[in-house]
């Protein structure tokens, strides 16, 4: 991203391919198309895969397909997975910091405290992995000879709309709780600014998530989201990327199979990263008589 | 028996005088007792058809009014101490514990619920949701939502006609705890103990617009929903409702929960206690005569034992007593409405036209009234309407599985995702089968059992939020 240096002028550099990651692979779009990612200034920087609708309905049954390992795995195994992650992506940070920069036209020292405060949540999140059943559970003291306790379950297939910016830590901010419940994930990276996303997902692909677990799509938010909010076999919504004026439409869609939508509130202190996470699990209760 | 002996019971009724049944009731708005501007209309008895009362209903006009008491009470009311706020539920749970007689022949007489169901489940738990929520009233802070969580305003809550005072409690007693000022509307069919506890409430002392309580139907539930002095809405009822009411509430986004319906399926393994299975099996479907969103509708039976317990299960039913709901020796009462009758009769006969095989016990059912024979489906499959559709009547479809993957392929395989029972005696399946079942609700060697301790809600499209338990505050707090 960032300019040669003088003894590398006679070297041409490698340029990338923005690809989308879908069921733990790189596909291109579908359809064929891309588009091109400016930066502010209007240079070229990449062009990314324009994601189609069908797209959205192969990411949704990789996502699927993935959640029944993914939920079934223990809180412990999910946290190192995700801790994992944040190993290898702390090996990026310089690439993923050009990309923000790039994109984002901030400065450099900005860029990098964006990425690292993106690395940095998934060391949080990897430790909530194995102790938010404590705290959203409960042994509930019924009138009678039951034991009976709730427990949290994740929801299913959560699709997420990231916000457009911070582009790194706006997508990681969102997907990282979902899928630390044992939920698996089809993620819309911010429109204008994916590069940053797309090479995220390049450090998942070989990392020990599990294909589909997280499924990540580029293109055009206004295009995909509908079919994303409409889709049958997706059970949750996080529209908090979105500005409320896009959202209306997207709710009534969801309404279709009573999908649970998230907007959001404002923060980003550990209450409101906890109710992320507790967003988008289900409370079951159980219920066994007590006695000899 | 074998006895010869006559081991029929002699009939037991529940004086209907108890019921305090008045020529008419009122809305309440504002603290005050006052004719709504909508039509009024007879409630009907469904044990025989006949009148029980007139109710004066509610008109969108009387939204408004109730909107504008309830705003302008929620300021007050909200910065009262949670201790305060405590005492008036506790007092409301006394009341109607020392009114319980009355409450629980007056639901049976409205709703067709067998007397003892409504004086032994309804009423005491209706007064125990208030007693618990009270509890909380003070102790928000610890509830785990943060230091200071604030209420969320009015809320508009729509209730069923299935357990109509019940269902009042587990709406009004944890919004008022939480500090929100409350629009209730009962069920059509059913307003009677809802405006009695209007009555309780305004004896309770609550200050006026608190808690405002509007008998009437559907377009008194979307002028709830579509006011935009309201912050939360609260449903219970089918899904095809719920689904509009998401739908709109879409543009305004106001918050939502939704508890709708179910299709549960209840599992019986074959080193089940098969005695207690067919108990819950009976509970399961035949409590409160099916019209339960959390009912075991399906019946999912190993293999090896279904013979034996679908034997066993008509040999049960044989002794199910159905008729008089205020006999205190009736099992099953009528069913609440022509409407539901109709719905479950063609449903029911879709059942046997689709080749399942029906059977009922030989019963007599009332000639007058709204009556529905309990009613077991065998042989039948998961594309059946009867074992996809949310019947809501006395009528079990029984399916058979051979492995516990299959059971639970089985049990999942429904847009629902309410409940589900477990029968067996092997305590690792249980933990297991709870663990794969996609419901909010499991039973384990027991079933329709309900306590306001208990968070209750759905998976899937039978609805999100949980009433009941720490968990049922977090619907009425701005979290």
């Amino acid at each position: 991203m960032s300019e040669p240096t003088p003894e590398q002028q006679d070297r041409l550099p490698v340029r990338k391919t923005y690809k989308l990651y879908v069921g733990g692979a790189f596909p291109r779009s579908e359809s064929g198309r891309s588009y091109p990612v400016t930066s502010p200034s209007g240079v070229v920087l990449a062009h990314v895969a324009q994601a189609s609708r069908k797209d959205v309905r192969d990411a949704v049954r990789a996502a699927r397909a993935a959640f029944t390992g993914w939920a079934a795995a223990t809180g412990y195994n999910r946290g190192q997975v995700l801790y994992r992650v944040a190993e290898l992506l702390e090996g990026r940070r310089d690439q993923l910091a050009a990309e923000v920069r790039a994109t984002e036209a901030c400065s450099l020292s900005l860029a990098r405290a964006q990425v690292d405060a993106a690395i940095d949540r998934w060391v949080y999140y990897a430790g909530w992995a194995d102790k938010y059943d404590q705290v959203a559970g409960t042994t509930n003291p019924v009138s009678g000879a039951y034991f009976n306790f709730s427990v949290p379950e994740p929801t299913g297939v959560v699709a997420v709309i990231a916000p457009p910016r911070p582009s790194l830590l706006g997508i990681v901010n969102a997907m990282v709780p979902v899928i630390t419940s044992g939920n698996t994930a089809v993620v819309l990276a911010s429109q204008d600014h994916p590069l940053s996303a797309v090479s995220l997902s390049e450090a998942l692909g070989p990392s020990d998530l599990p294909a589909g677990v997280v499924n990540i799509l580029t293109g055009h938010t206004a295009e995909l989201a509908p079919w994303l909010a409409s889709h049958r076999d997706v059970n949750a919504l996080d529209l908090a990327g979105l500005p409320e004026e896009d959202r209306a439409s997207l709710r009534i869609a969801a309404a279709d199979n009573v999908k649970r939508v998230y907007t959001g509130r404002p923060g980003s202190d550990n209450r409101h990263a906890l109710s992320r996470l507790l967003a988008f699990v289900e409370t079951k209760t159980v219920w066994h008589p007590t006695g000899f | 028996m074998g006895t010869g002996m006559n081991l029929d019971y002699a009939p037991a009724p529940e004086s209907r005088d108890l019921a305090r049944l008045r020529p008419a009731y009122q809305a309440f708005i504002d603290g005050t007792f006052r004719d709504g501007r909508g039509e009024a209309i007879k409630t009907l008895n469904p044990a025989d058809g006949t009148p029980l009362a007139e109710v004066s209903q509610a008109s969108p006009a009387d939204v408004d009014d109730a909107v504008v008491a309830a705003r302008r009470a929620f300021g007050p009311w909200s910065r009262l101490s949670g201790a305060q706020r405590g005492k008036y539920l506790f007092r409301i749970a006394r009341v109607i514990q020392e009114r319980s007689r009355e409450l629980a022949v007056l639901e049976s007489l409205d709703n067709g619920k067998p007397i003892r169901e409504s004086r032994d489940v309804d009423i005491p738990l209706a007064a125990a949701h208030f007693f618990y929520y009270a509890g909380w009233a003070d102790k928000l802070d610890c509830a785990g939502f943060g230091p200071h969580p604030q209420p969320v305003g009015v809320a508009g809550q729509i209730i069923p006609w299935n357990f109509p005072l019940l269902m009042a409690a587990w709406k009004i007693a944890p919004a008022l705890a939480c500090g929100n000022t409350v629009i209730l509307k009962p069920a059509e069919t059913t307003p009677l103990t809802a405006l009695v506890l209007a009555e309780i409430i305004a004896e309770a002392g609550l200050p006026p617009g608190v808690v405002n309580i509007l008998p009437g139907g559907p377009p008194i539930g979307q002028a709830i929903v579509a006011h935009p002095g309201i912050d939360k809405i609260a449903f219970t009822g089918s899904t095809t409702v719920g689904k509009a009411i998401q739908q709109a509430v879409a543009v305004s986004g106001q918050r939502l929960s939704l508890e709708l319906g179910g299709k549960g399926a209840n599992i019986v393994f074959d080193d089940a206690p098969i005695d207690q299975a067919i108990e819950g099996i009976v509970t399961g479907i035949f409590f409160n005569q099916g019209q339960v969103c959390c009912a075991g509708s399906r019946l999912l039976v190993q293999e090896s034992v279904a013979d034996e317990v679908v034997a066993s299960l008509r040999q049960r039913l044989l002794t199910l007593r159905v008729g008089d709901p205020l006999d205190k020796n009736t099992d099953i009462g009528a069913i609440n409405s022509a409407e539901q009758l109709a719905r479950i009769t063609s449903l029911a006969d879709a059942g046997e036209a689709e080749g399942a095989s029906r059977w009922s016990p030989p019963c007599e059912l009332p000639a007058r009234g709204y009556w529905f024979a309990p009613t077991v489906f065998t042989g039948v499959s998961q594309a059946h309407r009867i074992a996809r559709e949310e019947i809501f009547g006395p009528v079990l479809s029984v399916l058979t599985f051979r492995t516990p993957a299959e059971a639970i392929e089985k049990a999942n395989n429904t847009p629902y995702g309410l409940s589900a029972g477990v029968w067996t005696e092997k305590g690792s399946r249980i933990l297991a089968m709870a663990k794969e079942l996609r419901a909010g609700v499991v039973w384990a060697n027991t079933f329709n059992r309900f306590d306001p301790a208990s968070p209750f809600g759905g998976y899937k499209e039978s609805g999100f939020g949980r009433e009941g338990g720490r968990h049922g505050l977090e619907a009425y707090l701005d979290v």
